[in-house]
C-alpha cells in the first residue's frame, strides 16, 4: 500500500539552518531515500519552497485568492514522500528513519487512496 | 545535526519575536536583551533534558520576563533566587501565552524592533550594525568581521547607536495603518542596505561578507511572513533572492569580478531563481507596482535568459523607464542606458548619459559605461580618456583591474593586425 509521509516543521527553524546544516540534513535523508529506491519502494519526493512563496485559492463563490499558505500554523507543510509500505508499522518505520536523519517537527502518515504517477512534469 | 545545533537554530529563529515582546514589556532595549540572554541560558540547561518546548519563542518570553522581574525583586529586597524549575515550569501558562502571541501584537513587536534600528539620525552603517546585533543576534565579533573593523570599534559603534536610539525614544504605541506602512518602508530599505553591504564586497572580501546577504534574506523572509500581502515586500524578497542566486558566478578563482554577460550561468542557484520568480508572480497580481518589484523584474529577466544573447533588453529598457519615473536618479538612467545600447545601439545610449556627466562626475561606473559605449563606437581615444578616469575613481582593486582589461583590449585592437595574431 502506498503511504504519503507529509513533512511538517517549524519553517523559521529550517530557515535558520546554515547552508552546511541544510546540506548535512539532505545528505542524511538521501541515504534513507537511496535505500528505499533500491528496494523499489520510493515514489515522488518533493521539498516545497518556503510558505512565503505560497498562494491560497479559497473555493468560495467566487473563489478568493489569498497570499500565503492555507494554514497559519507554527509548523508548516514543507514537503512529502510517497512510499510503498506493507502496513502502518512499516510506514512508521520509514518515518522513524527519516526522522532520525532530520529531527524536529512531525510526519503525518496518510494512506494514499488514488495515485497517479503522472510523468509529464520534469 | 549535533544535539545542540537544534537548540541554536530554535534560539536564532525565536530571537526577533522574543526580544521584540520583551522590549514591549520592559520598554528598555538593554533590559530586554539581557532578559532574552538569561532565558537562552536557561534554555540551554533545560531543553536538552526536557526536550524543546512547543513554542520556543513563547517559552523564552515567559522565562525572560520572569527572570528579569525576579532580578528586580532580588536587587531591591536581597531575596534568594527561585529555583530554575519554578521559573521554567510553565505548564498551562505556556499554552495561554502561545495563543496570545498568535495575535496581532507580535507582528508589531518585530516590526518595532526592526524599526528602531532605522532611526533617521543613525548613519547607514550604524543602522545595519544595530539590526544585526539586536534583531539577528550576531555577535559583535561576527559583525566586526563582516565590516572588516576591529571588535572594539564595532562595540563602540553599536553602543553609540543604542544610546542614540534610547535618547530618541522608542515608539511603543501600536502604530496606525499609515505609520505601519511608513515603518515597513524604512525597514525594507534597511534590509536592502544590509544585503548591499554584503553584495558590494570585492572578490577578496566577498566570502567574509556573504553572511550579510544571507542575514538580509532571512530578515526579508521574516518581514514577508508578517506582511504576507505586501507586494513591495514580495518584490524586496524576490530582488534579494535573484541577486543572491548569482553569487557563485560573480567572482572568478582569482577573486576578479565577472561581468553578468561573462558569468557561467550554470553556477546560478536555480532554487533561489525559482522562488524569486514565484514571488514576482504573486506581487504582480496586486497591481501596485513599486521600485523593489521593478528591480526584481529586471533581475528576473536576466535570470531567465539561458545565454546573454537571449536577454530581453527591450523589456529591461521599459522596466528601467518605469523605475526612472518612480525613483528618478542618474544611476537608474545610467543602468537604463546599458539596456538602450543593446536595443538601439551605443550612440543612442551615449546621448542618453551625456547629460548625467555633471552629477556623476565622481562615479566610477559612469566612466566605465561611457568608455564602453565609446569603444563600441570605435572612438578609442575618447574611450581611453573615460577609462583612465574610471580607474582613478575605482573603489576597489577589482574595479580598477576590470577597467584595465578594457584598456588592454583597446591597445591590442589599435595595434597592427599582425601582432594581434601573435597574441592569440
Amino acid at each position: 500500500m502506498l503511504y504519503a509521509i507529509l513533512c511538517y516543521h517549524d519553517e523559521d527553524v529550517v530557515g535558520s539552518w546554515s547552508k552546511e546544516q541544510d546540506a548535512a540534513v539532505m545528505s542524511k535523508l538521501e541515504v534513507v531515500q537511496d535505500r528505499l529506491t533500491k528496494e523499489g519502494r520510493l515514489g515522488p519526493v518533493a521539498r516545497l519552497l518556503p510558505t512565503t512563496a505560497a498562494t491560497t485559492l479559497r473555493k468560495d463563490d467566487p473563489p478568493v485568492v489569498l497570499d500565503g499558505p492555507y494554514a497559519e500554523t507554527k509548523e508548516q507543510l514543507l514537503g512529502f514522500y510517497i512510499v510503498d509500505c506493507k502496513n502502518l508499522d512499516d510506514a512508521l518505520g520509514v518515518a522513524r528513519d527519516l526522522g532520525a536523519a532530520n529531527p524536529g517537527g512531525a510526519y503525518e502518515i496518510r494512506p494514499v487512496g488514488l495515485f497517479q504517477p503522472g510523468g509529464g512534469a520534469k | 545535526m549535533t544535539d545542540t545545533a537544534w537548540i541554536d537554530a530554535a534560539l536564532t529563529s525565536a530571537r526577533p519575536q522574543a526580544v521584540g515582546a520583551l522590549l514591549r514589556y520592559f520598554r528598555n532595549l538593554d533590559i530586554a536583551e539581557e532578559a532574552y540572554q538569561n532565558a537562552c541560558l536557561r534554555a540551554l540547561k533545560t531543553w536538552p533534558q526536557n526536550g524543546p518546548p512547543r513554542d520556543p519563542a513563547a517559552w523564552l518570553i515567559m522565562v525572560g520576563r520572569n527572570v528579569a522581574i525576579d532580578e528586580v525583586r532580588r536587587t531591591s529586597k536581597q531575596q534568594a533566587l527561585p529555583e530554575d524549575e519554578v521559573i521554567s515550569d510553565l505548564g498551562d501558562a505556556e499554552e495561554q501565552l502561545a495563543e496570545r502571541l498568535d495575535g496581532s501584537h507580535y507582528r508589531d513587536d518585530i516590526l518595532r524592533l526592526l524599526f528602531i534600528c532605522c532611526h533617521p539620525e543613525l548613519p547607514a552603517t550604524q543602522q545595519i550594525a544595530l539590526a544585526l546585533r539586536i534583531v539577528s543576534g550576531l555577535s559583535v565579533k561576527q559583525i566586526a568581521r563582516a565590516f572588516l573593523v576591529t571588535e572594539a570599534a564595532m562595540e563602540q559603534r553599536i553602543t553609540r547607536a543604542k544610546a542614540k536610539v534610547a535618547s530618541a525614544g522608542i515608539p511603543f504605541e501600536t502604530p496606525g495603518a499609515v505609520e505601519r506602512s511608513e515603518r515597513l518602508g524604512a525597514v525594507a530599505a534597511m534590509i536592502y542596505l544590509i544585503f548591499n553591504e554584503g553584495y558590494s564586497a570585492s572578490g577578496e572580501t566577498s566570502e567574509i561578507r556573504k553572511p550579510l546577504c544571507e542575514e538580509a534574506i532571512r530578515l526579508a523572509r521574516l518581514l514577508l511572513r508578517l506582511f504576507q500581502s505586501e507586494p513591495e515586500i514580495m518584490g524586496l524578497m524576490a530582488l534579494l533572492l535573484l541577486q543572491h542566486a548569482r553569487a557563485a558566478a560573480r567572482f572568478d578563482v582569482n577573486g576578479q569580478f565577472v561581468l553578468l554577460e561573462d558569468q557561467d550561468r550554470t553556477l546560478w542557484n536555480e532554487k533561489e531563481i525559482a522562488e524569486g520568480v514565484a514571488l514576482i508572480d504573486k506581487a504582480v497580481r496586486h497591481r501596485r507596482s513599486g521600485p523593489y518589484q521593478v528591480q526584481a523584474a529586471i533581475a528576473a529577466l536576466h535570470a531567465r535568459a539561458a545565454t546573454p544573447e537571449e536577454t530581453d533588453w527591450v523589456q529591461i529598457d521599459l522596466l528601467y523607464g518605469a523605475l526612472e519615473i518612480m525613483q528618478p536618479s542618474p544611476v537608474v538612467t545610467l543602468n537604463r542606458a546599458v539596456a538602450v545600447s543593446k536595443v538601439r545601439g551605443p550612440l543612442a545610449a551615449l546621448e542618453m548619459i551625456e547629460p548625467l556627466g555633471e552629477r556623476l562626475s565622481n562615479y566610477f561606473h559612469y566612466f566605465g559605461v561611457r568608455g564602453a559605449f565609446l569603444m563600441q563606437l570605435g572612438r578609442n581615444e575618447e574611450a581611453r580618456v573615460a577609462f583612465d578616469r574610471a580607474i582613478a575613481l575605482a573603489n576597489t582593486s577589482a574595479e580598477a583591474a576590470h577597467i584595465r582589461m578594457h584598456l588592454d583590449r583597446l591597445i591590442r585592437d589599435s595595434q597592427p593586425s599582425g601582432s594581434k595574431v601573435e597574441k592569440k
